[in-house]
């Protein structure tokens, strides 16, 4: 770090802004300041796999820290352009990204109350001539000073019907973005071919955009890594042979079609806690502990219809 | 003659960025944020002319900074305030009201007297916009 800071403080020198020698210092009291290393490490912790998002994460941070102290020495430092595109398959967590990433901007100052506003093209495209106008400019007035998600943008774009009223709705957006740009951050997101579509057919709305990240699908590992937090969260234990049969869970419902990453997980425990439940009531007569109360058996989990279907086919 | 009425009328008129960080006061408050116009500058005119709804769910001064931009452009030649209104049980009234725009040109009230009984004499005002009709006084 000392090496990395030298060209600066001797830069800043000329134009005296500051006394010098104290970089190293200031740089780590600014990441303290800032809190952003408690919200990257709950991102890592909270958030399993998505390596390439948090990479771009620390990224982003990274430069707002820094520009940051390019402005408290008096270095011109423009504010970058932050409308981001999120794509990625369902349940990738790309939605649980973007309201990380309004708290992280907020941390860093960029937007000054780091509230997230999630739309979807019906808040925005009105139904009549005139209607659209008004809503769109509701909700971005909404948004303002925050973090605007518009999940499934693509259907803010019908080619099919060339009088639809969305095109009117991603003008006014695109004018926003371009003139309002330390107002408010837009965050677009879909999956990846149909953004990519969109973004042909809008090149304006995909030049705008700085920052294009990808969400991987999660390798059955993760899955299971993501079940854990998930079942932690709920208070619930799977026993061993109950971790097991996940396992095979996983490993089968991938393969199968409508496969929503994090989502199907969570359908699933929240199918295995329905049938925990009834065993537990039909087991009339008997005391019930508190580990049974917690404990989500193997049955549970091998009651599935992905097991079902298997043995049928 | 410049008029001033409301909560900061002895001082100048604000700048945008001022009107901003009041506004910025009264959403931290919790006070709903409305924009109001009108063409008829008398002090006991209570009723203006309301710029779209009061603005009840913003979070940031910008989202109403750029309501008051819409009004100035629609109405350049209209007076135009922002209003904060305080829906706490018990107040529920205005907190805070402050002009943001006026017309280039304020010609100003005229006195009108009265004749009353027995020679005494009442006085009024009229301002000399209010001569002609609604929409072209300014």
């Amino acid at each position: 770090m000392n090496a990395k800071s030298h060209p600066i403080s001797s830069s800043r020198d000329e134009s005296n802004a500051a006394p010098a020698g104290d970089d190293p210092l200031d740089i780590e009291a600014a990441f303290r300041d800032s809190h952003v290393g408690g919200v990257l490490e709950s991102l890592d912790r909270e958030l399993v796999g998505l390596a390439p998002v948090k990479s771009r994460i620390r990224d982003i941070a990274a430069l707002l820290l820094i520009d940051k102290l390019r402005r408290a020495v008096g270095l011109s430092s423009g504010p970058p352009a932050l409308h981001m595109s999120f794509t990625g398959n369902p349940g990738t967590g790309k939605t649980t990204v973007a309201m990380r990433m309004a708290e992280i901007l907020h941390r860093l100052g960029y937007v000054r109350k780091g509230h997230l506003v999630a739309v979807t093209r019906d808040d925005l495209v009105g139904q009549y001539i005139g209607h659209t106008a008004p809503k769109t400019r509701e909700v971005l007035k909404r948004a303002m000073g925050g973090v605007l998600f518009i999940d499934e943008a693509y259907y803010l774009y019908r080619p099919e019907n060339e009088r639809d009223y969305g095109q009117e709705a991603i003008e006014m957006l695109l004018q926003v973005m371009e003139n309002q740009r330390d107002d408010l951050v837009v965050i677009l997101a879909g999956y990846k071919e149909r953004m990519e579509t969109f973004f042909r057919s809008n090149p304006g709305m995909s030049s705008r955009i700085a920052h294009h990240i990808d969400f991987p699908d999660y390798t059955p590992e993760e899955l299971l890594a993501i079940a854990g937090l998930m079942l932690q969260q709920m208070q619930y234990r799977l026993s061993a042979p109950a971790d097991q049969a996940l396992r095979e869970y996983i490993e089968r419902r991938r393969a199968q079609p409508h496969f929503a990453n994090a989502r199907s997980i969570r359908n699933a425990l929240d199918r295995a806690r329905l049938r925990q439940a009834s065993r537990l009531f039909e087991r009339k007569g008997g005391s019930i502990s508190r580990q049974d109360l917690e404990t989500i058996d193997e049955l549970d989990i091998r009651a599935s219809r992905v097991f079902g279907e298997r043995l049928a086919t | 003659m410049r008029i001033t009425q409301g909560t900061f009328s002895f001082l100048p008129d604000l700048t945008d960025e001022q009107i901003a960080s009041q506004i910025e006061y009264c959403l931290r408050n919790g006070w709903a944020v409305s924009v109001e116009y009108t063409d008829d500058p008398h002090p006991r005119n209570t009723y203006w002319e309301m710029f779209g709804m009061p603005m009840f769910d913003i979070r940031d001064a910008a989202g109403i900074m750029t309501e008051v931009s819409a009004c100035r452009k629609t109405f350049p030649n209209h007076y135009i305030k922002v209003n904060a209104l305080d829906s706490t049980r018990g107040r529920e009234s205005l907190r805070l009201s402050f002009i943001v725009g006026r017309p280039a040109a304020e010609p100003g009230f005229s006195l009108v007297r009265q004749e009353g009984p027995g020679r005494s004499v009442r006085y009024t005002t009229r301002a000399y916009a209010t001569e002609r009709p609604e929409g072209e006084r300014y």
